[in-house]
C-alpha cells in the first residue's frame, strides 16, 4: 500500500541575497510522525517551516500538503512560531492570543463568540494556563509564553502542526508539559514538525527526524538514522556558505 | 458659545477621532514615522487636487492626496526593500522630496491659488466654519464638518468590522498570513485610511500637528491600558479632551487653536508618561527601588541561612562583612523585621519560621529557574511580580 505523506517537498531552493539558504530539498514527511528537524545554526530549519507555511517564497521548488499546495490547506496546518517573533507588550491577554487561533475558521469579518471562547479556555487547560487567562501577556514568562503559543496551535484543531524552536528558554516543567501535549497530539494521528536544537533528547522524544545543513542530510525513523555518522555529517562540517537565518 | 465656536469644537473632536484610531494601529507597529511622511508627502497631491477643482474640501482633491500619501509609503518600502538604506533613512528621502515638490507647485503658482505654506503647515481651523454646505438655499453646517465627519464615520466602520484581522495582523503577521488575513492587504488597507484621515485632517490642524494628533493619543493610551480596545477609547478621549481643551486655551490665549491643541496634547502627555499607575515613570522607577531593596533582603537572608555561627550573624557584621553602608544595613534590617522574616536578640540576627521557608523558596527558584516555584513567590514578594 502506498504510503500517506502529510507534507511532501520536492526540489526546494531558497536563497537570501543570492545566498541558498535551503539547497535542492526533498523531503517526504509521512502522515502521524513526531518529527524534529535538527541541525548547526543557519541550517535552514526555520526557513524550511516557513517556507513550508508560504511565508518565505522559495527561488526554486514545491512544497505540497496532503497533496495540495499550501493555499488551499492552510487550516489543515498550525504554526507555532519563535517566540521572538512577537512584541510581547502588545496590549492583549493570554486567552486572547489563544482566541487568535480560531480566527483561521472564522474567515473575515465574523468575530470569535462563545463557542471559540469554550475552545480558547480547554486549550489554555490542556496547557495548564488557564488560571493565567486574564494575565497581560508581558507578564508571563518565557516558558508561559510559549504554552500560549502551544494553546494558540491547538485551538486550530490541524491535521499538522509546524513547529519553530519551542523549547528555548523554557524551564523543565514547561518542556515536559509540551512534550506531553505534543506525543498525546501524535496519539492522536496528529503530524508534527518541530525544530530542536537539544540533540540528547531527540531518541527520548521523537519518532522521525530530518538532519539538515543547507542540503537535506538524512530524514527517517530516528531508531534506523540517528546515529554519529549522521551527526558528524550534519554539524562536522563547515559549510562555506554562511548564512543569515 | 457661538454657533461657530461649537462647530470649531466639533470639527477639532472629530478630527482627533479620526486621527486616534489609525495612530493606535501606527503606534503598535512600531509605525509612527510613517504618519509623519504621509502628512508631509500628501502635500504635491493636495495641491495638484486644488489647481483641478479649487476646493479644498472636494472628494477628489482628498482621494488624489490620499493616494499620494499611500505612494509615499510604497516608495518607503520600496526603496528599504533593495536593501541599500535603512527604513527611517528612507522615510527621511521620500517625504521631504514629494514635501518640497509640493512647496515649489504653491510657490508658483501663488498668484493664482488661494493656499498658502502657512496654512498647510499648521491649519486654519478658525476659518473652518466660513465654507458653507448650501442645499437649496439651506444651511447644512460646515464643509469641513462633513467631511471629517464621514471619514470618520467610515474609520469606525472599518475598525468595528476589521478589528479582529488589524489586531491579528499587528499583533502576528506571520500567524496572520498562515491562517488567510493577508497581511498587506490589512497594511495598505491602514495605510489608505491614515492617509484619507491626515488629508481630512490637514485642513484643520495642518501637516504637521496630525502627526502629533495620531501618535500622542495613542502613546497616551499605551501607557494606562493593556487592552486594545480600551487603548482605542483612551487615544479617543485624550484626543478629544486635548481638542476642546486646545480651543479653549487658543481662545483665552488668542492664539494658533492647532497649536494649543497640540500643546495641550503633549502636557497631557507629560502628565501620563510620569505618573501611569503601573507603565509611568515614576512607577518604574519606585518598583526598581523596591525591587532593589528586595534583592538585598534576599542576599541578606540567604547570607544568614548559610552561616549559623553566631560572628557571622551579629548586627555589626552586616556593615563590615556584606560590605554595605549604613543607611542601606539598616533599611534591609527594617524590611526584613517588617516582614517578619527575622528576630534580633543580643544583636544576633536569626531568621524565623517565615524567614527560613521564604528563603527556602527562593533558593528553589533561582536553582530551578521554574515557573510554579515563581507563581509561589509571586504571593508574598514585591520582587517577583515582574
Amino acid at each position: 500500500m502506498e504510503e500517506k505523506y502529510a507534507i511532501t517537498v520536492d526540489d526546494l531552493t531558497v536563497a537570501y541575497n543570492y545566498k541558498p539558504v535551503l539547497w535542492d530539498i526533498d523531503l517526504a514527511i509521512p502522515e502521524g510522525v513526531l518529527m524534529a528537524i535538527v541541525g548547526p545554526n543557519g541550517a535552514g530549519k526555520s526557513t524550511l517551516i516557513k517556507s513550508i507555511l508560504g511565508i518565505i517564497k522559495p527561488i526554486a521548488g514545491s512544497v505540497k500538503i496532503f497533496g495540495k499546495p499550501y493555499s488551499k490547506q492552510h487550516k489543515e496546518v498550525a504554526y507555532v512560531p519563535q517566540k521572538g517573533s512577537v512584541d510581547w507588550d502588545f496590549p492583549t491577554t493570554a486567552l486572547d492570543v489563544v482566541m487568535m487561533g480560531t480566527y483561521g475558521s472564522l474567515g473575515w469579518i465574523k468575530r470569535p463568540g462563545q463557542k471559540e471562547k469554550k475552545a480558547s479556555l480547554e486549550a489554555l487547560e490542556k496547557v495548564g494556563m488557564l488560571s493565567f487567562k486574564s494575565r497581560q501577556i508581558s507578564q508571563l514568562s518565557g516558558g508561559q509564553q510559549q504554552r500560549i503559543f502551544l494553546a494558540r496551535a491547538l485551538v486550530q484543531n490541524a491535521s499538522i502542526y509546524l513547529m519553530d524552536e519551542p523549547f528555548q528558554g523554557v524551564d523543565a516543567t514547561t518542556e515536559r508539559a509540551i512534550i506531553n501535549i505534543l506525543k498525546e497530539l501524535r496519539k492522536a494521528g496528529k503530524t508534527l514538525i518541530v525544530v530542536h536544537h537539544d540533540l540528547q533528547t531527540v531518541p527520548e522524544y521523537f519518532d522521525w527526524v530530518t538532519f539538515l545543513n543547507v542540503k537535506k542530510i538524512a530524514t527517517g525513523p530516528v531508531k534506523d538514522i540517528f546515529n554519529d555518522g549522521n551527526l558528524t555529517k550534519t554539524y562536522g562540517i563547515n559549510y562555506k556558505v554562511s548564512v543569515q537565518e | 458659545m457661538s454657533s461657530a465656536q461649537i462647530e470649531i469644537q466639533l470639527i477639532a473632536s472629530l478630527v482627533a477621532i479620526a486621527c486616534a484610531i489609525p495612530g493606535t494601529f501606527l503606534v503598535l507597529r512600531k509605525m509612527a514615522m510613517i504618519s509623519d511622511a504621509i502628512s508631509h508627502s500628501i502635500l504635491p497631491g493636495l495641491v495638484v487636487g486644488f489647481f483641478l477643482t479649487e476646493d479644498l474640501n472636494s472628494p477628489w482633491l482628498i482621494l488624489l492626496a490620499a493616494i499620494t500619501g499611500v505612494i509615499t509609503v510604497i516608495m518607503v518600502e520600496f526603496i528599504q526593500k533593495t536593501g541599500l538604506v535603512k527604513k527611517d533613512t528612507a522615510i527621511g528621502l521620500v517625504f521631504p522630496a514629494l514635501f518640497s515638490i509640493g512647496v515649489i507647485l504653491i510657490a508658483k503658482n501663488a498668484n493664482d491659488v488661494h493656499l498658502d505654506v502657512d496654512a498647510v503647515l499648521l491649519g486654519e481651523l478658525a476659518f473652518a466654519p466660513f465654507d458653507r454646505v448650501l442645499m437649496n438655499g439651506m444651511d447644512l453646517g460646515a464643509k469641513s464638518l462633513w467631511v471629517i465627519g464621514i471619514i470618520v464615520t467610515v474609520t469606525v466602520i472599518l475598525l468595528v468590522t476589521f478589528f479582529k484581522e488589524l489586531k491579528i495582523s499587528t499583533f502576528d503577521k506571520q500567524l496572520a498570513a498562515t491562517l488567510g488575513f493577508s497581511p498587506l492587504v490589512l497594511h495598505y488597507g491602514l495605510m489608505s485610511v491614515a492617509s484619507i484621515t491626515t488629508v481630512g485632517a490637514f485642513d484643520a490642524v495642518g501637516a504637521i500637528l496630525v502627526v502629533a494628533l495620531m501618535i500622542a493619543p495613542a502613546a497616551i493610551a499605551y501607557l494606562l491600558t493593556n487592552n486594545l480596545k480600551k487603548m482605542l477609547v483612551i487615544a479617543v478621549i485624550a484626543g478629544v479632551s486635548s481638542s476642546i481643551g486646545g480651543y479653549w486655551v487658543a481662545h483665552y490665549l488668542d492664539a494658533s487653536i492647532a497649536g494649543s491643541m497640540t500643546t495641550v496634547l503633549g502636557l497631557l502627555f507629560l502628565l501620563v508618561y510620569l505618573f501611569a499607575p503601573n507603565k509611568g515613570l515614576v512607577a518604574v522607577l519606585f518598583r526598581q527601588k523596591r525591587q532593589q531593596a528586595e534583592v538585598h533582603l534576599l542576599t541578606f537572608m540567604l547570607h544568614l541561612q548559610n552561616h549559623s555561627e553566631e560572628s557571622e550573624r551579629h548586627i555589626n557584621h552586616l556593615r563590615e562583612h556584606i560590605n554595605w553602608g549604613k543607611i542601606q544595613s539598616k533599611t534591609v534590617l527594617d524590611l526584613a523585621l517588617k516582614n517578619n522574616m527575622i528576630v534580633i536578640s543580643d544583636d544576633i540576627i536569626s531568621l524565623t519560621e517565615k524567614g527560613k521557608g521564604f528563603t527556602e523558596k527562593a533558593i528553589d527558584y533561582i536553582t530551578t529557574n521554574s515557573t510554579v516555584a515563581i507563581e509561589k513567590m509571586k504571593e508574598d514578594f514585591f520582587l517577583f511580580r515582574g
